[in-house]
């Protein structure tokens, strides 16, 4: 609990609570990197547990979006967006609360928005596949496929313009991949050298479309590989590869404006949209889920977190504690919420009303 | 006649004592029955779409397809709308009929280009010489929050281009009878289906027939007013009827089926009957079909009009997510028989 609990001062108030130290520099870094391994864990966990409760109340049939669960894929969005500054921009896609969350978008918020409320992230008008926090980057998201990739080579285009040291991530799934807007934007920013990096979620299904029933190959980076942009492929299931892929990658986009292009390798555990597994309808074998949930990316980064001496069993308890405390404070703000006014509907369809 | 009947409900049709032993299947059964049958006689029909060979099938329309004609002829395809509507219109001036699957509506806009610079014109620009028969199915999506990209109804948009058809069937009759008139067409047809469509039940006869695209049907005798009711919105129509019934007020309510071309004559000849008319659309108001129907009937019929045409139809406003929103944006019967009555009044 010791550690626990300086590490969690280092990230919440910049600075150790233990000063007995006699190196402090080495101690000071070392102690920094845990912390940034243990926050990772605990954005995991955030979005693992936020989305589990969404599956919780589902059924009772007054969340009434379609939700498209983000479980199993939780640490692309942490290993990428823990390098982002609050006001770098990411574009998501229709499975986009891990990405929010991942950026520091607060539960209450969302929660809200899929419940319709007023107090929602987009007013009610949104739902669950157009979240939005201009607050943290959030401009807005798309649900239609391959949509957000030309928009986030525009904001980076107006932060090259602009010279506001600003980078890009957009996040697309391996169906995007599909889409000539992927290519036409990989084309732009060879051409341009603009600051951005794309993430490529290969989870090998859009919908219940196998990767093969759409492609010759596995591998989507050979198409940013033919516009000679920086890529990599990395197993999305293992935050700190993604951790480190996207270190590089974000550095050199706002350090000298370059691209890179990000294939993560992961699996959805859920049906694409809604609070199921799949295998029961027969969309996918069970045997292939259960080999991917044997590589659950929070298991995996609990086991290396505890081998690291960073936390135990105990502590990581103790996490889960506090971050459902969260998540039924979020949930609670959403209910008591107030549904929007029937004529908001015609609110907000012309900037400034006009 | 049997088959334009409009059913609200299973006890509708079981208390349908005079068509007895006629078989009854839903709008869904009844598109994949026009599949099937024309896949069968035509090895030029082919189908292809995003998750068309997936379990669910498109909404139950496609399913089994693909295990009865393989892969190869009901192929799932990349996400890539345009282009593959480009492929489609290609296989079709090479002398296949493809069946191009949305399973929204607001996935049409990607493929506008092909559909809308190509597709509608390829016949007029070679002179006559080379015409690309594909239908389009696309479904209108509605409520769960589906919100504003997973909801548009913009079939009027299509309307809008020479060179194009577009029907709406609203009964599983018309679903099958007008998708084999399509196939069989030899012009690119819009087929436009409703998703709350899908479960609505009438007679089907089994085998192999036609619904002439461009022949609307009277689904309702009246004297009064007559109602012209679009795709999901015939239901709302006959719901309508059915309360103002009570009240003396006799509706005529006509299904055009197909909206281009458009029976005009079947509404023109009503009109003379009871001169009052209201058009209810599943999509927007703004110049919409609405408004090129009432346009007509201005143009053509004013003599006859006992008042002015009225329209029912969504507000210029994307859809909203939230379900206090939804309730407000959609209109439904009551809106339609205050309309009629604020006419009669
Ligand atoms: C242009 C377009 N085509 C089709 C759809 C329907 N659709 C929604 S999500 C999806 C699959 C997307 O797969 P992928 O990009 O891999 O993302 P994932 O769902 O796996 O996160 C499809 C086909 C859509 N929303 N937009």
């Amino acid at each position: 609990m010791k550690i626990l609990e300086n590490l969690f001062h280092i990230i919440y108030y910049g600075k150790s609570c233990d000063l007995n130290s006699e190196n402090m520099e080495i101690e000071e870094i070392m102690k920094a990197d845990k912390a940034i391994i243990l926050e990772l864990l605990r954005k995991m966990l955030l979005i693992r547990r936020f989305e589990e409760k969404i599956i919780d109340v589902y059924s009772v049939q007054d969340m009434k979006t379609p939700v498209h669960l983000y479980i199993g894929q939780e640490a692309i969005a942490c290993g990428v967006c823990v390098h982002l500054k609050n006001d770098d921009y990411v574009f998501s896609t229709h499975r986009s609360h891990g990405h929010c969350l991942a950026k520091g978008t607060p539960p209450s918020i969302l929660y809200a928005e899929f419940y319709g409320r007023k107090s929602g992230c987009a007013k009610g008008k949104g739902g669950s596949m157009h979240l939005v926090d201009t607050e943290r980057g959030i401009w807005g998201t798309t649900a239609i496929v391959g949509g957000g990739i030309p928009l986030g080579i525009g904001t980076a285009l107006a932060s090259k313009m602009k010279r506001d040291n600003k980078v890009t991530v957009v996040f697309f799934g391996d169906g995007a991949a599909d889409e000539g807007t992927l290519q036409e934007s990989l084309n732009f920013v060879s051409l341009k050298k603009l600051p951005v990096i794309f993430v490529c979620e290969n989870n090998f299904y859009a919908t219940n479309s196998h990767l093969r029933a759409r492609r010759a190959t596995d591998d989507i980076i050979r198409q940013a590989q033919a516009c000679s942009i920086n890529s990599l492929q990395v197993n999305g299931n293992n935050v700190m590869d993604v951790y480190n892929a996207a270190k590089n990658a974000v550095d050199m986009a706002r350090d000298s404006g370059e691209a890179s292009f990000i294939e993560c390798k992961t699996y959805r555990w859920m049906e694409h949209v809604g609070p199921n597994y799949d295998y029961i309808k027969g969309c996918r074998p069970q045997s292939e889920l259960d080999e991917w949930i044997k590589n659950c990316p929070i298991e995996h980064h609990k086991d290396f977190t505890k081998s690291m001496g960073i936390i135990t069993e105990d502590d990581f308890v103790d996490m889960i504690n506090i971050i459902d405390a969260e998540i039924e404070t979020a949930i609670a703000f959403a209910k008591e919420s107030a549904f929007p006014d029937t004529k908001e509907l015609f609110e907000d369809v012309l900037f400034n009303n006009i | 006649m049997p088959w334009t009947k409009v059913f609200l409900n299973n006890k509708e049709l079981d208390n349908d004592g005079v068509n007895k032993g006629l078989r009854s299947i839903s709008y869904k059964e009844a598109l994949k029955e026009a599949h099937n049958l024309m896949m069968d006689k035509d090895e030029r029909v082919f189908i292809m779409g995003e998750g068309v060979d997936d379990p669910g099938g498109v909404f139950g329309s496609t399913v089994g397809l693909c295990d009865k004609f393989g892969r190869d002829r009901v192929m799932d395809i990349p996400l890539a709308e345009n282009g593959m509507t480009g492929v489609a219109i290609g296989a079709a001036i090479a002398g296949m009929k493809p069946i191009f699957v949305h399973m929204r509506m607001d996935f049409l806009p990607m493929c506008m280009d092909q559909i809308i610079n190509h597709a509608a014109k390829w016949y007029y620009m070679s002179g006559g010489r080379v015409n690309v028969n594909i239908v389009i199915r696309s479904i209108i999506g509605r409520g769960w929050g589906s919100a504003a990209q997973h909801s548009q109804a913009i079939h009027g948009l299509f309307v809008h281009i020479p060179g194009l058809k577009v029907v709406m069937p609203a009964t599983p009759y018309d679903a099958k009878g007008l998708l084999i008139s399509a196939l069989e067409d030899g012009n690119p047809v819009m087929f436009v289906e409703h998703r709350w469509l899908y479960d609505s039940i009438g007679y089907v006869p089994n085998d192999i027939y036609t619904v002439p695209i461009g022949k609307g049907v009277v689904r309702r005798q009246g004297k009064d007013v007559t109602v012209v009711a679009i795709s999901h919105m015939i239901y709302e129509a006959m719901l309508a009827a059915k309360e103002l019934q009570n009240e003396g007020v006799d509706v005529e309510i006509i299904d055009p089926r197909s909206i281009k071309p458009l029976d005009e004559g079947l509404i023109f000849e009503s009109i003379r009957k009871t001169g009052r008319l209201v058009i209810a659309d599943v999509g927007g108001k703004m110049v919409g079909v609405g408004a090129e129907i009432a346009s007509r009937v201005y143009e053509d019929m004013y003599g006859f009009l006992k008042g002015p045409v009225r329209r029912i139809g969504l507000p210029d406003v994307p859809t909203p997510c939230s379900s206090v929103l939804e309730k407000a944006y959609y209109p439904d019967y009551k809106d339609i028989v205050n309309s009629i009555k604020t006419l009669l009044s």
